[in-house]
């Protein structure tokens, strides 16, 4: 006997359970769970073993400013500050031009181009990010040295931020790698949510006499920003543990640093390049909670986009 | 306002034929039909928000103080002829007072003052002024149906249109909220050129003063509210008005 039911709207067949649906039903849902378990496992795992570091540095390790394996002493503060430096760059040069694409993409583009250019873009995403590093260090670096960041520095040198000798590779270098590797997210992301604008709105503001940005501005942007919002944190998330493409382009220096010329080191940089000289136990202990601490931070940001863009797109919807 | 022989397409299909027709000033015209007459298609084509949907396409002429609005910049015609549209469509994300200043910022306007004088003008003229007169900073979509549609009417009055287009503008609100914007509309027609789509016969009779009937894409007759409804000339009016069909 065949009973369909409707379930937030997806049509599902229910049939008499035989054994093997059930096994297999058993089979899936464990599968399924597993994944669950497998989170809280990782987690667990680290925490044990980076629990030597975390008895000896406590929270002081958040804001430890040094990383010596000469004098045992570990800090997070410099890399945490790269992260954020690193991801905000990103996200500075990243959302602008994301945005344009998803505009044009949802507002402008001819039908034909529409189809053939969104696939592009997102192929930007599959390039493993150990290319974008290739690319990093043999093009986007040199050109950085000699051309952008000269450049950079004519107009914006009076800021400490853009002083010093440009070396290509360095913060500014791994920013504009990482804002880079977001645009594919992020663009397709808010294509989404601009999608999701309904017709009444560009035509309200059409009405009112607004000429085609105005009318992007006023009645597609603006009620769909935060979906943007959300599809800019989803790039941050992004970012905050790219790995790979960063290490091989932030000149990687565990330090602070006072402009985005220097070297740097982000979190996640952090643990990819001294994680096979760390001495045990403490400095391995000490990388291991770095880890730790970027988990938490990318799991937090990822669970915010996602609510911020599933919350929008079902709005969106219910709207038209 | 005259119309002159506008034709529109969608792609390929035609969706009204030769229609030519005229606007009194200082008047409320109806146009009613069934589902589907074109009647909404030649409404748009009034402010050139036809061509805004993909392959659209128009042809005829539309005069405005005797000059062609297909002649000027679609943005300004449709800063001279505002359209309030069948589901009421305030900007969720601004405040009422913004909604209201919306097109007079489009048009550069930033002070104060004056944006401070026409949202309180355009709400009392939209009958929306003594229930919102408190609450200007809260979202347009926290008002009723009939309240955002009022507020949408406000919001094409504050650029002090010549013209108003009202596309089915009480099709999605309850009979207290549709008499609310009709006896609205019988007040504007002071200040503005009042042109009504609406399926509803009834409505047309109580509001408009020349009434046209569409059918199939085709204008059947145009004449005085009263005497369309009373001696419609056309066989085909009459079954329409009569309940016949539609």
């Amino acid at each position: 006997m065949h009973v369909f039911e409707t379930l937030r709207g997806r049509t599902r067949l229910r049939l008499r359970a035989t054994p093997g649906d059930l096994a297999f039903e058993g089979l899936s849902t464990f599968i399924a769970l597993a994944v669950v378990g497998l989170l809280v496992l990782i987690t667990v795992i680290l925490y044990l073993a980076a629990a030597e570091s975390i008895r000896t540095y406590g929270l002081g390790f958040l804001s430890g400013s040094v990383w010596d394996s000469v004098s045992q002493r570990f800090g997070a503060a410099p890399f945490i500050y790269g992260m954020l430096v690193t991801s905000a760059l990103a996200l500075l040069l990243g959302v602008p031009v994301s945005l344009g694409i998803a505009i044009f993409l949802s507002e402008l583009s001819p039908a034909w181009l529409r189809i053939p250019l969104t696939f592009i873009v997102e192929l930007l995403a599959a390039v493993p990010s150990v290319v974008y590093g290739l690319w990093g260090i043999f093009i986007l670096g040199p050109a950085m040295r000699v051309y952008i960041e000269p450049g950079v520095q004519a107009v914006l040198g009076f800021l400490p931020l853009f002083q010093g000798h440009p070396i290509g590779s360095d913060v500014f270098t791994a920013g504009v790698i990482l804002a880079i590797m977001i645009i594919p997210t992020i663009s397709a992301v808010s294509r989404e949510a601009l999608l999701a604008v309904p017709d009444s709105q560009r035509e309200a503001a059409l009405s009112l006499g607004a000429t085609r940005w105005e009318t992007t501005r006023l009645g597609v942007l603006r009620y769909a920003r935060a979906g943007i919002f959300g599809a800019a944190i989803l790039g941050l998330g992004r970012a905050v543990g790219e790995t790979m493409a960063v290490t091989m382009t932030i000149g990687n220096r565990a330090a602070f640093f006072g402009s985005l010329f220097e070297p740097g080191q982000t979190i996640a940089s952090q643990i990819a390049s001294r994680w096979l000289d760390a001495v045990p136990p403490l400095e391995l202990g000490a990388l291991i909670q770095l880890g730790l601490v970027l988990m938490l931070v990318s799991l937090f940001i990822n669970l915010f986009a996602r609510l911020m863009v599933g919350r929008f797109l079902r709005v969106g919807e219910g709207a038209e | 306002m005259h119309v002159d022989k506008i034709s529109a397409w969608y792609g390929p299909k035609l969706a009204i034929q030769d229609i030519s027709l005229d606007f009194e000033e200082h008047s409320v015209s109806g146009i009613i039909g069934p589902s589907g007459c074109g009647k909404s298609t030649l409404i748009r084509c009034l402010n050139r928000m036809h061509e805004t949907i993909p392959k659209a396409k128009v042809e005829g002429q539309v005069l405005l103080d005797g000059q062609d609005i297909y002649d000027q910049p679609a943005v300004s015609v449709r800063r001279r002829i505002g359209m309030v549209f069948q589901k009421p469509n305030p900007f969720p994300t601004m405040s009422i007072y913004d909604n209201v200043a919306a097109g007079l910022r489009l048009n550069g306007v930033r002070e104060r003052k004056k944006l401070d004088v026409a949202v309180l003008e355009s709400l009392k003229q939209a009958a929306l002024w003594d229930e919102v007169k408190d609450s200007l900073d809260k979202s347009g979509s926290s008002l009723s149906g009939g309240q955002q549609q009022r507020l949408c009417i406000a919001r094409a009055l504050a650029v002090r249109p010549e013209v108003l287009l009202m596309d089915e503008p009480c099709s999605a609100l309850d009979p207290i909220a549709t008499a609310k914007i009709e006896d609205l509309i019988f007040d504007l027609k002071k200040d503005y050129t009042l042109v009504i789509v609406t399926h509803n016969m009834q409505q047309a009779a109580r509001v408009a003063e020349t009434t046209a009937f569409m059918y199939l894409g085709k204008l059947i007759e145009v004449g005085r509210t009263r005497e369309l409804f009373e001696r419609p000339r056309e066989a085909l009016t009459e079954s329409y008005i009569t309940g016949r069909f539609g």
